[in-house]
């Protein structure tokens, strides 16, 4: 027996904002526990929400990058549920008029381009986050009402694969537009997964497992890849696939039963009498269109066709929006494109690897960068130099220029004033002339780390080979 | 007719707790609310857009502005215990869902 897979994904972006969605309190990662709070975020009676037009605004950009329709008459809803981390009993969400719908993106798996329907997008909030220490339980609500949207996703996905390739669009389309920073480490995408299995050619849609605790894409495919195994084993044996919750296990890669979903979830949605109705005009819409940071896809071609970057690294580049805004950034300073893409690939790379640290952490600006590269492309320093002005400029954010100039480091390609050096080496070396003339080459590399070590490394080495040649052989 | 049932389902939903001699009492007190509240399904809303708020204010957006309104301390001092500035609460068994 053969079975078909049927895979849907529900992805909780966090947006980045200043304010909570439905407060004014401050959004901040890794803030002291409840400094980002009040009256409304602990559910204090009397309290008012307001909705964050900075949140809803990124929850549009989202749905427009992922090609969804914008609802134009809107309004909140009361999803109701008790929990310690929400201490409304109630999250406000959009159930019956989601931000957006019918979106839309496309994954490549094997060579085989695919759209995957988006069924609707909704903005909401987020809950507090729950700790358990020595058996009792805490709560710290800095992360209470911070603004999401949730990106549902049709059945559309076959395989453990294209919902991973799902997931990598998705986390890059939405990175670059510079919504939501996107990291599942960070908890700032987080994705439940729905699996279903039934034999080939049937009509009927098997029975929903929902798997949780995926904590990285790789957990997501793994987890499908032995779901579908799971379910199949099950079905050929006869028997029937509970509808029930699983939980990945990340060190068998196995999942386990977490519960059995006893009907529908019952949360009693009903419209949020405190918020009014929303009209989303269109011409917001249209001005936040025009205000979509142009997106990897795009800038990967215009990398390839106008900058004439190779492929691969075009890809490198816009792997994150930071890398790739960085590099249109020094473009801009007249360096050439090549280099710039070689010394973000090389050097960059890896000093940020070494470090473990963002770009963004780092002192290196894009100004700078390309300055640098000017100074090696014109001859001023040496591609030696060049790393140590590397090293101070990202470590301490030093005008590249001035540095060079200040630490007498600049490169001398005078012949005026490498000639009487080169011939005063020359002089004091009778033996490598002799060895020169004897056809052993050897000898001008000594030479040349003679002349070197007299100019402490600046000496221009194109101009030291020319003129260092020229005088042998008129010897 | 409102089952025991249902009662019961809508007091857990609640996080309400009942003796079993109070239930009868709330089965026929719910059965005549909710008789009364069907009254309205009788009215023909045939072409009438739904409404889903009373007000006669629309699409009210704050700006995006970090603003503390409470300090921690005037957060904090309502809660029954605390522990290094969380919130202690009864131990949460069902674990499942945390993030």
């Amino acid at each position: 027996m053969n079975f078909e897979t049927t895979i849907g994904l529900e992805v909780h972006v966090e947006l980045k904002t200043n304010s909570k969605m439905f407060s004014p309190s401050p959004v901040a990662y890794g803030a002291e526990p409840n400094s980002n709070t009040n009256v409304i975020d602990f559910g204090f009676p009397g309290t008012l929400p307001s909705v964050n037009k900075g949140g809803y605004r990124l929850g549009v950009m989202v749905a427009l990058a992922l090609n969804a329709n914008i609802e134009q008459h809107t309004h909140f809803d009361r999803k109701n549920y008790f929990y310690p981390d929400n201490p409304k009993a109630f999250q406000l969400t959009q159930h019956e008029k989601p931000l957006g719908h019918d979106g839309w993106l496309e994954i490549e798996v094997d060579g085989q381009k695919k759209k995957i329907g988006i069924e609707e997008l909704h903005v909401e909030e987020d809950a507090g986050k729950n700790t358990h220490i020595g058996g009792s339980s805490f709560v710290d609500l800095n992360r209470q009402g911070t603004p999401l949207v949730e990106i549902v996703s049709k059945a559309d996905m076959h395989s453990p694969e294209e919902a991973y390739a799902y997931l990598e669009k998705l986390r890059q389309i939405v990175q670059f537009t510079g919504a939501s920073d996107v990291k599942m480490e960070e908890g700032s995408m987080r994705v439940d997964t729905n699996i279903s299995i039934t034999p080939v050619g049937s009509d009927k849609l098997g029975t929903k497992v929902e798997l949780k605790n995926l904590n990285s894409f790789n957990h997501v495919r793994t987890g499908l890849a032995y779901e579908e195994k799971r379910q199949a084993a099950i079905l050929k044996q006869g028997g029937e696939i509970g509808q029930e919750t699983r939980r990945f296990d990340e060190k068998t890669g196995e999942t386990f039963l977490m519960r059995v979903k006893s009907g529908a979830d019952d949360y009693r949605y009903f419209p949020e009498p405190d918020l009014p109705s929303f009209e989303i005009d269109p011409a917001w819409v249209k001005e936040i269109q025009a205000d979509l940071p142009e997106p990897a896809e795009n800038r990967r071609a215009r990398y390839i066709n106008e900058l004439g970057i190779p492929e691969y690294d075009a890809g490198v580049l816009t792997d994150t929006k930071e890398m790739s805004d960085f590099f249109d950034e020094a473009v801009k300073y007249d360096a050439n494109p090549k280099l710039i893409s070689n010394w973000l690939m090389g050097e960059v790379n890896g000093y940020l690897n070494d470090k473990k640290v963002g770009l963004l952490d780092t002192k290196l600006t894009p100004e700078h960068l390309a300055k640098m590269i000017n100074l090696i492309s014109d001859g001023t320093i040496s591609s030696k130099i060049a790393k140590k002005v590397f090293k101070e400029t990202i470590s301490n954010g030093t005008e590249p220029e001035t540095w060079v100039k200040d630490k007498g480091l600049v490169q001398e390609s005078d012949p005026a004033v490498l000639k009487p050096m080169i011939i005063d080496v020359l002089d004091n070396n009778q033996q490598s002339i002799d060895d020169f003339k004897n056809g052993k080459d050897r000898a001008v590399g000594f030479l040349v780390g003679q002349i070197m070590k007299q100019t402490h490394g600046q000496a221009n080495p194109k101009v030291v080979n020319k003129i260092l040649m020229e005088e042998l052989n008129s010897r | 007719m409102i089952s025991k049932d249902e009662v019961l389902h809508v007091a857990e939903l609640a996080n309400l707790k009942f003796k079993d001699d109070e239930i009868d009492g709330f089965v026929s007190q719910l059965d005549k609310i909710v008789t009364i509240a069907s009254n309205l399904s009788t009215v023909d809303t045939e072409g009438i857009e739904p409404t889903y708020h009373m007000g006669d204010t629309k699409t009210v957006f704050r700006p995006d502005k970090g603003i503390h309104t409470q300090t921690r301390e005037e957060m904090l001092e309502n809660v029954p215990e605390t522990q290094d500035n969380l919130i202690k609460v009864p131990t949460i068994v069902d674990k499942e869902d945390d993030e």
